[in-house]
């Protein structure tokens, strides 16, 4: 059964740099690590010391709040630093791998007969119960929760994202697995979502309820799609996993290792040759990037995409949850007259002397230059225009930066994640920072309400 | 060394310093910043606030040459009387006419900007943030709101006025509640009120030509300057249309203040603001239908026969219901006012009910109120007051649809320690 979803607020931006669908082997990382900072809201207890020596798939360390729930190491090999941040917050954790991989191995599972305990604690023991992520809050799903559903997004729409159907070609069976898993996690349906057009890998599957989505981004995030679906409400979870982390948890579930082997989409202008590279979690950036070749010196390597990637650098490592690497050019330099000169080479949703609306078609080069300064809010009714959920996108700001409890949740915070604000932030006349006000806002309500 | 390295060591010596915000604004002006993003999103849009403002700007330029035109053309003929064969080049387009706004207009323009941007920046500096773009289009407004011979130090008492009380005191741009322009405009109002009302203050020289024959002067003639609204509001509608005729009011070849006269060159604004998505048309269609409806009730009133033609307010009761939008400053608060995203409803329902309700009321005070034969201004602000509350509605219904959401929603599961109950693999 499949159910129409048409967004019609939003704006693609067409970026040049788009991976051409190749893949390629990324030369083996000597050093891998895990970035601490891409666990938002965990505090990490270490359960190995440094020197020692570990398997692929071995405990790293585990959350605070929640002893069961472990962080394994993408590669064998010997821990070689910790290091530590203000207050010796863990900042990253860093692992010198072996040349002779070794795997540490499970029980299989059998979803079909296991219970929802067992398969939660599997998941919980393998390490890949970080990748289930959960609303209210965006954080990682509290395992003691019972989520009203399961959305996966096999839509990318955001700039340069990498195409899920030719990264995870061949992988049905672990997806097919990881979802049948995760069905018996809830009480509610497994929504995934597709491309309208296309044939999406995730076509086939079973035990899903099947959503075809066409429209502009944010149609591909998954909250808009939650939004249109079945929106969260006061009280209920609902958990989000990523389809290229559906293949890790399958492959956990149908082998009893921790495969943390992915395949990266390597974009943006400033690389010679964008495409896919076969790689692992937590790999050096530098493993891939120079293969492709770049241009110039002063760029910038992104985790994730343009909108919600988090900034990175050239001898940078893989973050945990991205597909996509992206490198563009950085913008630190002035321009004469940029407020006022007709500008042909910059996305706008305007038509303030913009022209990005008569070229449709056309890719764009866009730098990191914010494009101007901070203001406070001053236009209405732009945000409007990209912002498909049922939600008033500046009132939720600003009730966020005054940090009114009840204004938040009436709102809707509930139901929002800072990507949601990406492209609101990306058009945001005043040069606010949207996912920051809106990541602020949501710890405060999980400190506050829990 | 070329000038963006040199104004850049100089921004690195003015950081952390008292006046950097007074020099970033310059600099700016010059140059866009080479700020980059930091984390969110990594590329950013191409607008800013300057460039907005920048285009209402550019949608005022030729108000703006058009009054500097109005002004000495409306004095001419003041003195001479309109001219027969009216010739766009001949008559209006002229030397002569075009200098009577430069010394007249440009420098209401001048003294606007000038005082106005000092506050500003006079309160970044003190205050120690960037100075915002708020004023560029408030700066431009003021001039084109008043009568042309408002003394400029009147106009510059009222600007500080209007900055302070209206703008900064509530923490700046994007934090006020009354239009700023429209605040400078009510002050001049209520504080000066000969100076800004009746028949001798529209046209250049009125005024004073009035006292000095007043005064027992012989040899000058005098100017008579009534706007449009003004012969109606004294019912004296025959005169007026001997003497305008309906393109007239269109084009804006009538007296008023400096820059609301041409409905023709608000039109084109109005249409410019709204194709490049910086003004909301929500407003403008609304405000429009507002004007009209209320028009249509007047006109109405007038042909059941329950206003005799004796009444007070027959003059503008009967006069037709569209021509409202073009007389007057209805089309300029329409189109530049009303728009105003800080002080306007926010949400896309709310402007639909505060334009509506800006058209409706700006026509019923002209009417009902002859003391203030402009009402434009007075229901602007009156609705700016009221967009909050507006807003507030049209939002709780949003809050209310989730709640209604919530009350509906299936509630699953949960055991009495509000832990998650196992669920049995057969039961799935």
């Amino acid at each position: 059964m499949s159910k129409d979803i048409r967004i019609k607020k939003g704006l693609n931006i067409n970026l040049v740099g788009a991976a051409e669908q190749t893949l390629s082997k990324a030369v083996l990382s000597n050093v891998y690590a895990l970035n601490l900072n891409d666990f938002h809201g965990i505090t990490p207890k270490m359960l190995v010391k440094q020197g020692a020596e570990i398997k692929a798939g071995e405990a790293l360390f585990y959350n605070k709040n929640n002893e069961q729930m472990l962080f394994v190491s993408p590669v064998s090999g010997e821990l070689v630093e910790i290091e530590r941040g203000a207050r010796r917050r863990i900042l990253t954790i860093k692992i010198l791998a072996d040349k002779e991989q070794q795997q540490l191995e499970h029980p299989k599972l059998d979803v079909d007969k296991a219970s929802s305990a067992e398969i939660k604690s599997y998941l919980l023991k393998g390490g890949c119960w970080p990748f289930i992520k959960q609303r209210p809050y965006d954080i990682i799903a509290n395992p003691d929760n019972n989520p009203k559903a399961i959305f996966i997004s096999g839509y990318n729409t955001a700039p340069l994202a990498a195409d899920i159907d030719f990264a995870l070609q061949g992988k049905e069976a672990e997806i097919q697995a990881a979802v049948t898993a995760l069905g018996r996690l809830t009480p509610g349906k497994v929504h995934v979502s597709i491309a309208k057009s296309g044939n999406s890998i995730l076509a086939g599957l079973n035990g899903v309820e099947l959503h075809r989505v066409s429209g502009p981004h944010p149609a591909g995030l998954v909250g808009t799609q939650i939004n249109k679906i079945d929106p969260i409400n006061k009280g209920e979870t609902v958990w989000t996993v990523s389809p290229q982390d559906l293949v890790i948890i399958g492959e956990l579930l149908l082998s009893g290792t921790f495969n943390a082997e992915r395949v990266v989409a390597l974009v943006g202008s400033s690389v010679k040759d964008p495409k896919y590279y076969k790689t692992k979690i937590g790999t050096e950036v530098s493993t891939f990037l120079y293969g492709s070749g770049v241009h110039g010196e002063n760029f910038r390597v992104i985790n994730g995409d343009v909108l919600t990637g988090a900034k990175s650098s050239q001898d940078g490592y893989l973050g945990f949850y991205n597909n996509t690497v992206t490198a563009i050019p950085e913008g630190d330099d002035y321009e004469f007259f940029g407020w006022n000169k007709p500008i042909f080479n910059k996305v706008s949703n305007t038509r303030a002397m913009t022209f990005s609306w008569l070229m449709p078609k056309k890719k764009f080069d866009l730098t990191t230059n914010t494009n101007g300064e901070h203001r406070a809010f001053v236009i209405t009714g732009q945000y409007e225009q990209v912002f498909p959920l049922d939600i008033y996108p500046m009132q939720l700001l600003k009730a966020c930066m005054v940090k009114d409890l009840d204004e938040m949740e009436q709102l809707g915070l509930y139901e929002v994640a800072p990507e949601d604000f990406s492209l609101t932030e990306f058009i945001c006349i005043s040069k606010q920072p949207h996912q920051q006000i809106i990541r602020e806002g949501l710890d405060l309500l999980h400190q506050e309400i829990g | 060394m070329s000038l963006k390295s040199k104004l850049h060591e100089t921004k690195m010596k003015f950081q952390g310093k008292k006046m950097a915000p007074a020099f970033n604004a310059i600099h700016t002006f010059l140059f866009a910043p080479n700020e980059t993003t930091h984390n969110g999103s990594h590329v950013r849009g191409a607008d800013d606030l300057k460039r907005t403002m920048n285009t209402v700007i550019m949608a005022l330029v030729p108000v703006l040459i058009f009054s500097i035109f109005n002004a000495g053309y409306q004095h001419y003929a003041g003195l001479n009387g309109f001219p027969e064969n009216f010739s766009l080049m001949e008559h209006f387009l002229t030397w002569e006419n075009a200098w009577i706004g430069i010394i007249k207009v440009l420098p209401l323009l001048a003294v606007s900007y000038g005082v106005g941007l000092l506050v500003e920046f006079i309160f970044a500096v003190i205050k120690g943030h960037e100075v915002e773009e708020g004023y560029l289009v408030t700066g431009i407004l003021v001039p084109l709101i008043v009568p042309v011979d408002t003394p400029l130090w009147m106009l510059a008492v009222a600007v500080v006025f209007g900055v302070v009380i209206g703008k900064e005191v509530f923490g700046g741009t994007g934090m006020n509640i009354l239009n700023p322009a429209l605040t400078i405009r009510a002050f001049l109002f209520f504080a000066y009120p000969t100076w800004m009302s009746g028949d001798k203050v529209w046209v250049h020289q009125a005024r004073e030509r009035s006292e000095q024959i007043l005064a027992g002067a012989t040899d000058i003639d005098a100017i008579s300057g009534e706007t449009i609204l003004g012969y109606l509001a004294q019912n004296k509608g025959a005169a007026m249309e001997a003497k305008y005729t309906v393109m007239d009011m269109f084009w804006g070849f009538v007296p008023g203040s400096v820059g609301e006269t041409s409905a023709f060159l608000c039109l084109l604004g109005g249409l410019f603001l709204i194709f490049s998505k910086i003004a909301s048309w929500r407003i403008m269609v609304s405000a429009v239908i507002g004007s009209l409806v209320m028009g249509l009730i007047f006109n109405g009133v007038v042909d059941q026969g329950w206003i005799g033609e004796t009444s007070k307010f027959y003059g503008l009761m009967s006069f037709d219901y569209w021509k409202h939008l073009i007389v007057g400053g209805l089309a300029f608060g329409i189109v530049y006012m009303a728009t105003d995203p800080v002080t306007g409803a926010q949400t896309n329902r709310g402007k639909w009910i505060y334009g509506f309700l800006i058209g409706f009321i700006s026509v019923m005070i002209r009417v009902f109120n002859p003391a203030y034969p402009e009402g434009v201004f007075l229901a602007i602000l009156l609705m700016n007051v009221f967009a909050p509350t507006i807003d507030h509605y049209v939002i709780r219904g949003n809050v209310n649809r989730r709640m209604k959401r919530l009350k509906n929603a299936v509630v699953h599961p949960k055991d009495s320690d509000g832990k998650a109950v196992e669920l049995q693999a057969e039961t799935v």
